[in-house]
C-alpha cells in the first residue's frame, strides 16, 4: 500500500490553491521570458508542462490505485510517435495527433494492463517495466522513423489549419491549457464514484470484493485513463523538441516519472505537478553548476525521502500545521 | 424452500480435512448458528460460502441457484454478504464513506467519473440509515481508523448490512468485545433478526443461544448435530464433544 491520505475536503481545497498558484506562475512565464529576453525559458517551460501532465497521470494510478507502473514512458513515446507517424502521411492537426496517441495508448494499456494486473507489488513493477521495454525496442527497430536515432519533425502540429504552434509562446499556452484541463478532469475522477472505488481498492481490495466490487475492472480502467493522459504529454514533448526518438520511452524516463511523483507527494495530483517542476528545474540548475549534477540530485532526493517521506506537499502540510 | 442450501461441502489442506461433507439449510429469516471448538473449520466454512475459498467438492445454493463457481463479488451482488472475524474496513475513509461505498456497490454503476460522489444525497442518506441500525450514526464523520475496537465491530456489521443481503454470513461479530458492549451488540443483532437469513459463527454461547433459531455443531470439519437450541443443549454427542467441557468447568 502506498502511504497517503485520502483527500479530505478541507485538505483538497488547500491542494487546489497550491495547484492554482503553480498554474498562475506558469501563466506568467511568457511575460518573464519576454522581459528577460530568454527564448529558452518558454521551451523549458513547455517541457516541464509536458512532464507535469505525465507525472500527474502516473499519480492517478500510483497514488490513488497503488499501481506502481514502471513502464509509463512508453505512453510518452506513443504520443511522440503519433505526431511523427501522422505527419509522415500528411495529417498534421494537433487534435488528430492527440486522438491517435490516445487511441494507441488505450489499446496498449488495456492489453498490457489486463496482464499486469494479474500480479501485485514488485511483480507489477517488473511486468510493466517489461512491457515498457518491449514498446521501446519496437520503436528502436522502426527504421522508417530513424530507429535508434529517431527522426526530426518537419514541422510542429497544426492547430485547426493554422501554424500557430510554430510560435513557442502559443505552444506553451496550449500545453498549459492541456495541463489545466487534464488536472480538472483528474480531480473530478478522484472525487467521483469511480474514484472512491479506486481509492477503496488501494486501501483494502478484499473489503471491496466483499461489498461486491471486484477491483480488476476499476484498476484496469484507471490504468487505461492514465496511459491515455500520459500520451498527450508525449504529443507536447514531440512538438517542443520537434524531434522524436525512442529515448522518450526509455525505462530511465519511467523511473524519472516515478521520482517526480514521489518527490511531489503521492496521491494528491498537485504534488505530482510540483514534483515535475522541482525535478526538472533542479536538473537544469544543477547541470549548470557541475557535470556531476546527478550526484547532487541524488543527495537532494535522499534528504527529501528521509525528512519528508510524503514529498513536497507533505512538507507543506507540516509547515501549515505548525503555523496553526 | 431454503434460501441458502449447503450440499456436501468438502475441503482439504494437504492431509487435513477442514470441511468434511458439510450440509445444512437456512430458511428465509432464519438465524442459523454454527458453533464448535477452535480449529473446527468454522472460518474456512464461511470462506467457502462467501466465495473467498473454493471447496474441493460440494455445492452452495442461493435461493435454488448454484453459486459454487461464482466469485465473492458476484455472490454479494446476488445477496450473499459476509462480515469478517478480523475487522476489514477502509481505514482512511470516514465511517460514513465506508458504508456509503457499500451502498454505492448495489445502487447504480460505479463507472461514473465526473459527479462528486460525496454530494450524492441518496448514498449518504442510506448510509446514515444503516449506521443508525448498527448504532454508529454519531460517529459518521470520524475516520474509520480512529474508532475503538467495539466500534470497528459495529462498522464491520454496518458495511455488511449496507449491501442489503438476503443471506448474511457473520464471522464472530462479537470477537474481542465483552461485557455491556457485547450485550448491546446482541440486542442489535436480535433487532435485525428476520429481515434476512443469517449464518452466525460465534464463540459467545450466551449470544448464540439467545439469537439462534437452529444450531449446527462443527467438530473437526464435520457437523455432528443440527437442531434447535434446546435440542443442541440436550444432545449427548454435543455435550461430550463440546459443551460438556464448559459445563464441567
Amino acid at each position: 500500500m502506498i502511504g497517503t491520505a485520502t483527500p479530505a475536503p478541507a485538505r483538497l481545497s488547500a491542494r487546489l490553491w497550491l495547484a492554482l498558484l503553480i498554474f498562475a506562475c506558469f501563466a506568467a512565464l511568457p511575460v518573464i521570458a519576454a522581459v528577460t529576453d530568454d527564448p529558452f525559458l518558454l521551451l523549458i517551460g513547455t517541457r516541464i508542462l509536458a512532464y507535469a501532465i505525465a507525472a500527474m497521470a502516473l499519480d492517478l494510478i500510483l497514488g490513488y490505485g497503488a499501481m506502481v507502473s514502471f513502464g509509463h514512458a512508453a505512453y510518452l513515446g506513443f504520443g511522440a510517435y503519433a505526431v511523427a507517424i501522422l505527419n509522415s502521411v500528411g495529417v498534421t492537426d494537433l487534435v488528430l495527433h492527440i486522438a491517435f496517441a490516445v487511441t494507441i495508448s488505450a489499446v496498449f494499456a488495456a492489453i498490457t494492463g489486463a496482464i499486469s494486473l494479474r500480479t501485485r507489488g514488485v511483480y507489477f513493477i517488473m511486468i510493466t517495466l517489461a512491457f515498457g521495454q518491449m514498446a521501446y525496442f519496437f520503436f528502436v527497430s522502426l527504421s522508417a522513423f530513424g530507429g535508434d536515432d529517431g527522426t526530426p519533425l518537419p514541422a510542429r502540429s497544426t492547430l485547426f489549419g493554422s501554424q500557430a504552434l510554430e510560435d513557442d509562446r502559443t505552444l506553451f499556452y496550449v500545453a498549459l491549457g492541456l495541463l489545466i484541463a487534464l488536472f480538472t478532469l483528474a480531480t473530478r475522477i478522484v472525487g467521483s464514484r469511480f474514484g472512491r472505488v479506486l481509492i477503496g481498492t488501494r486501501e483494502n481490495p478484499v473489503r471491496m470484493e466483499a461489498i461486491g466490487l471486484a477491483p480488476f475492472r476499476y484498476q484496469l480502467t484507471a490504468f487505461v485513463i492514465s496511459g491515455c493522459m500520459t500520451s498527450i504529454a508525449g504529443v507536447i514533448l514531440a512538438n517542443q523538441a520537434e524531434f522524436v526518438s525512442p529515448a522518450f520511452m526509455n525505462w530511465h524516463r519511467s523511473g524519472e516519472l516515478i521520482v517526480m511523483v514521489v518527490l511531489g507527494g503521492v496521491g494528491n495530483l498537485t504534488g505530482a505537478i510540483g514534483g515535475a517542476v522541482v525535478a526538472l528545474l533542479l536538473e537544469d540548475w544543477l547541470a549548470v553548476l557541475t557535470e556531476h549534477w546527478r550526484l547532487l540530485f541524488g543527495v537532494f532526493l535522499i534528504v527529501m525521502v528521509l525528512y519528508s517521506p510524503h514529498g513536497i506537499t507533505g512538507a507543506l502540510d507540516r509547515i501549515a500545521r505548525g503555523r496553526r | 424452500m431454503s434460501l441458502l442450501s449447503v450440499r456436501n461441502l468438502c475441503k482439504t489442506y494437504g492431509a487435513l480435512e477442514v470441511t468434511k461433507d458439510v450440509s445444512f439449510d437456512v430458511a428465509p429469516g432464519e438465524l442459523h448458528a454454527i458453533i464448535g471448538p477452535n480449529g473446527a473449520g468454522k472460518t474456512t466454512l464461511i470462506g467457502q460460502l462467501s466465495g473467498q475459498i473454493a471447496p474441493a467438492s460440494g455445492a452452495v445454493l442461493l435461493d435454488g441457484r448454484d453459486v459454487t463457481g461464482r466469485s465473492m463479488a458476484e455472490r454479494v451482488r446476488l445477496g450473499l454478504a459476509r462480515s469478517f472475524q478480523i475487522t476489514s474496513i477502509l481505514p482512511r475513509f470516514t465511517v460514513l464513506e465506508n458504508v456509503a461505498v457499500a451502498v454505492q456497490a448495489r445502487s447504480g454503476s460505479s463507472f461514473r467519473f465526473f459527479a462528486p460522489v460525496a454530494a450524492e444525497a441518496a448514498l449518504n442518506d442510506d448510509a446514515y440509515e444503516v449506521l443508525a441500525k448498527a448504532g454508529l450514526n454519531h460517529r459518521a464523520d470520524v475516520r474509520a481508523s480512529a474508532l475503538s475496537h467495539g466500534e470497528h465491530r459495529q462498522l464491520e456489521l454496518a458495511i455488511a448490512l449496507a449491501t442489503q443481503p438476503r443471506v448474511l454470513l457473520l464471522d464472530e461479530p462479537l470477537a474481542g468485545i465483552g461485557g455491556q458492549e457485547a450485550g448491546a451488540f446482541v440486542q442489535r443483532l436480535a433487532a435485525l433478526k428476520g429481515r434476512f437469513a443469517t449464518v452466525l459463527i460465534e464463540h459467545d454461547m450466551d449470544a448464540v443461544f439467545a439469537l439462534a433459531d437452529r444450531i449446527s455443531v462443527l467438530v473437526y470439519g464435520e457437523i455432528i448435530a443440527t437442531g434447535t437450541p434446546d435440542e443442541i443443549r440436550n444432545d449427548a454427542k454435543v455435550r461430550a464433544a463440546y459443551l460438556g467441557d464448559e459445563e464441567a468447568a
